[in-house]
């Protein structure tokens, strides 16, 4: 019989090796379910981890990279503290939907301004608002009434679709679109843009995220509030003698998450997506959950996790059109991921033996 | 002595890095009261797993009624007879005595049957107890009593005892040992785990003293002294603190007729607590638990604030403050449960000695920390304090109970309080641990702190407090001074037995 036996301190060992034995098992769980659907196995493999960073177009690829990687990692690193501290925002998706439609509005409300200088800036600002003040209804909700902040944030996301559905539709569509839903393309504004170098994949969301990155390791490293934050998902009442106050604590992790999940959607929305659209959104606010938990909440692994995954979205897109593999078997190997990390992180703070049955 | 009810022969069991059990062997007999003595981390809760079912042990052979007994798993214990009374009860709040009771059976009957069959054995017994009342509202004797008759309910031929007395009043505990003693005129043995030497001197027929995992002694308690046998537990001589000459200080903290509502559903709420707290001058705050320590603590560390006009530290008023500025004012607090109250479980001793000192050990500069300092207090409370750890890196988890208290405790001395609150300081720590952290507890109030002790342990409170005053439903009765309490005047100001009646036993 196998037991499971707590260790004494958490392994080291583990906390570093458990996400490379994941991905290693995810990578032999997707050999055996693309051999079953009759692909290739290793070739598969190949085109998902090996073509897009060193393939023959990774010149094309490489830049994708960035592009996919950027908003996971802003969107993860926001998400991460609220996780840490045993606050679960899942809307981010929203967040980033209302983020961009508030960056939108400032850039559309002044087109055709070429004040690129009071332009970009007003539209960071109104994205990283709008994603905050989205963030903050189950804040409020969950301070003042005690609800449960991930139905709440989760139920937020398709309210937010419809008002980006109706905003495509209606308030902002292009005026010179000949009928067809969709805003004016902002990715070609010169003032409102957040392209940086298009052929090179870097906008401003890439510059961002990195610079999250920093400021959460060092939070996280050093800063009382980081300390905080720990101290209160691991022992709430620990927390409460300490002197945590637990509703600045809420309302801090959701803010900050929804205002990285904010400026990440106005980043794209006026750089990589141009316009927006009624399928503005692709789901990176509910990937970015598989990469802050793939990261392990750390600042550093959430920036590798993010790429990892961004690497799996332009893999599996090249696998789906050179090999027809389904778009579902991607996802089912995406999601393995997150199920591979969470089942080898238990030998972080277990330890396995083997115990004889019976004899006593 | 009667006949040879249970045996245990050579039992062994190793955790890795601990031996638990080395070669344990003893009998009991029918209808004997059995004590098993040691300090914490002496293997005695191991030894009673292993009977219940609990833990497998390494080698060793067990036999109950002259056949092998090797109980896989709790239920197969239940089955052959052995019944547990635990120290910390597995009840559940919200459902009332009946329910409780059917959770615990393997096939419960309809819950007005058993209903039933409760009242009948509460009144044999002497335990009353109205099956329909909801648990939350029991008292800590209330509640042993459903865990007490949920064992009766077995017909247990043995019963195990896990410290059962640590919660009760002494009046509570004259009628648990009523019962005890029918228990034992019926021919049920049982077998008693206590600290309280005194107890088992009352009460025991027998006693096997266990130290790091081995059988040191067997003695009769009736005719061993308390002294020999804590001697033998420990293995060598008891070293009692000792009071310097008391000074009468200046009034430091004033709490004036103190409400505040539990935040727990099933939380005893404070009432009109009214104290002076006097600079060098320690209170002993007894009673059972329950009654109001928790909150007591709470709303003098701050995690419960409360109105204006309640709570005055140097004249003036800090009901509203949090707990980190009133640590930054002097007043410190180490609250009874340590994982996961006092300390966080997963994080290192360094990160530890932040979550209290950073204010007083300026361990933090605009809100950056300065883990090389965290680090060095860590390191001073765990030299000053004899912490058995291998560094200030590891975590709060690996330590022993009684290390990481005094961990607990050496932190909050260490910053040098004015006010320091502390709550059962010496629970669960072992006797020559419990005497040096009450010796320190005495140190501080001679450099001019107040202390603020609250414990269960009568005995403890008698050893160092100035003044004495007891928590009953939330209350707090007007201290008296400790010097010249009599057993009995303690038991009356905890709230006398809670309206239960002794067992007659015919």
């Amino acid at each position: 019989m196998i037991a499971l036996e707590k260790r004494p301190q958490p392994s080291a060992f583990w906390s570093y090796a458990a996400p490379l034995v994941a991905v290693i098992l995810t990578m032999i769980f997707g050999a055996a379910l693309f051999a079953a659907l009759g692909k290739p196995p290793l070739e598969a493999l190949s085109k998902i981890f090996w073509e897009p960073l060193f393939g023959e177009f990774s010149f094309f690829y490489l830049p994708q990279l960035l592009v996919k990687g950027a908003p996971l990692v802003a969107i993860a690193l926001g998400l991460s503290l609220g996780f840490k501290a045993g606050i679960w925002n899942i809307g981010a998706e929203g967040q980033y939907i209302i983020g961009a439609i508030c960056g939108a509005a400032v850039a559309l409300a002044m087109y055709p301004s070429e004040a690129r200088w009071l332009v970009f800036p007003a539209m960071l600002i109104a994205g990283a608002f709008g994603g905050f003040a989205w963030a903050m209804i189950p804040g409020i909700l969950r301070v003042k009434f005690g609800t449960n902040e991930i139905l709440v944030s989760l139920m937020l996301v398709y309210v937010a679709e419809q008002l980006l559905a109706s905003m495509a539709l209606g308030a902002m569509k292009n005026p010179e679109g000949m009928g067809f839903p969709g805003s004016r393309n902002m990715s070609q504004m010169d003032a409102a843009t957040s392209w940086i170098s298009q052929s090179n994949g870097m906008h401003w969301g890439v510059v961002i995220a990195l610079i999250a990155v920093i400021f959460a390791y060092i939070l996280f490293a050093r800063h009382i509030l980081g300390f905080q934050i720990k101290l209160a998902g691991q022992a709430p009442r620990a927390a409460a003698f300490s002197g945590v106050n637990p509703a600045r604590l809420i309302l801090f992790c959701l803010g900050t998450s929804g205002a990285l999940a904010g400026i990440a959607g106005l980043t794209e929305v006026s750089g990589p997506a141009g316009i927006v659209s009624i399928d503005f959104n692709v789901g990176y606010g509910f990937t970015a959950i598989i990469v802050a938990f793939l990261g392990r909440l750390h600042p550093v692994g959430i920036l590798l996790a993010g790429g990892l995954m961004a690497l799996t979205y332009i893999g599996g897109d090249i696998a789906q059109s050179s090999l027809g593999l389904p778009g579902a078997a991607i996802q089912v190997f995406q999601g393995f991921l997150l199920f591979a990390l969470l089942a080898v992180d238990v030998l972080t703070n277990y330890r396995v033996r083997l115990v004889q049955r019976g004899a006593a | 002595m009667t006949d040879t009810l249970m045996t245990l022969d050579g039992l062994t069991k190793a955790y890795p890095g601990v031996v638990a059990n080395s070669d344990v062997s003893f009998e009991i007999g029918k209808g004997e009261v059995h004590a098993l003595l040691g300090e914490n981390g002496a293997g005695k809760s191991t030894l009673v797993k292993t009977i219940y079912g609990l833990v497998k042990p390494d080698s060793g052979t067990m036999t109950l009624e002259d056949t092998p007994f090797a109980p896989a798993e709790p239920r197969a214990a239940r089955a052959a007879g052995i019944a547990m009374v635990f120290q910390h009860f597995s009840l559940f709040e919200a459902l009332d005595v009946a329910e409780n009771v059917a959770l615990g059976m393997e096939n419960p009957p309809p819950l007005r049957d058993l209903a039933q069959r409760i009242k009948e054995v509460s009144e044999t017994y002497g335990l009353p107890l109205d099956p329909s009342r909801i648990v939350g509202d029991l008292s800590a004797g209330e509640r042993q009593r459903v865990e007490i008759i949920r064992c009766l309910l077995q017909d247990p031929k043995v019963l195990i005892m896990d410290e059962p007395t640590s919660v009760l009043t002494p009046q509570e505990v004259e009628i648990l040992f009523e019962t005890l003693r029918k228990l034992k005129a019926e021919g049920t043995a049982i077998l008693y785990i206590s600290h309280k030497l005194e107890e088992i001197r009352s009460l025991c027929d027998n006693a096997t003293i266990l130290r790091l995992g081995q059988v040191v002694a067997t003695c009769d308690p009736r005719q061993t002294s308390a002294r020999e046998m804590a001697e033998l537990m420990v293995g060598g001589t008891l070293h009692v603190p000792e009071r310097e000459a008391k000074v009468d200080g200046d009034v430091l903290m004033q709490i004036n007729g103190l409400n505040a509502k539990s935040p727990a559903e099933f939380g005893t709420s404070l009432k009109d607590i009214t104290l002076e707290i006097r600079a060098g001058d320690v209170i002993g705050i007894g009673g059972v638990a329950g009654n109001g320590q928790d909150e007591l603590l709470g709303a003098l560390s701050g995690e419960i604030t409360t109105a204006a006009g309640q709570i005055f530290f140097g004249g003036r008023d800090i009901g509203h403050l949090p707990p980190d500025a009133r640590r930054t004012l002097g007043i410190c607090a180490a609250p009874e449960e340590r994982m996961g109250h006092a300390a966080a479980p997963d994080m290192s001793l360094t990160e530890n000695a932040a979550l209290t000192a950073r204010k007083r050990k300026g361990l933090t500069k605009n809100g950056f920390l300065n883990w090389g300092k965290a680090r060095g207090f860590a390191e001073e409370v765990i030299e000053r304090f004899d912490v058995r750890t291998p560094g200030p890196g590891n975590a709060a988890r690996s330590l022993s109970g009684g290390n990481l208290q005094k961990f607990v405790i050496g932190r909050e001395i260490l910053q040098d309080p004015q006010v320091l609150v502390v709550n059962q300081p010496t629970w669960g720590v072992d006797a020559s641990a419990a005497a040096a952290i009450r010796q320190a507890l005495l140190d501080l109030a001679a450099k001019g702190a107040a202390v603020i002790v609250i414990s269960q342990d009568l005995d403890e409170l008698m050893e160092i407090s100035d003044s004495f005053a007891a928590l009953n439903e939330g209350r707090l009765s007007k201290p008296r001074p400790a010097r010249g309490l009599t057993v009995e005047e303690i038991g009356l100001m905890l709230g006398g037995a809670h309206d239960m009646e002794v067992a007659h036993v015919d």
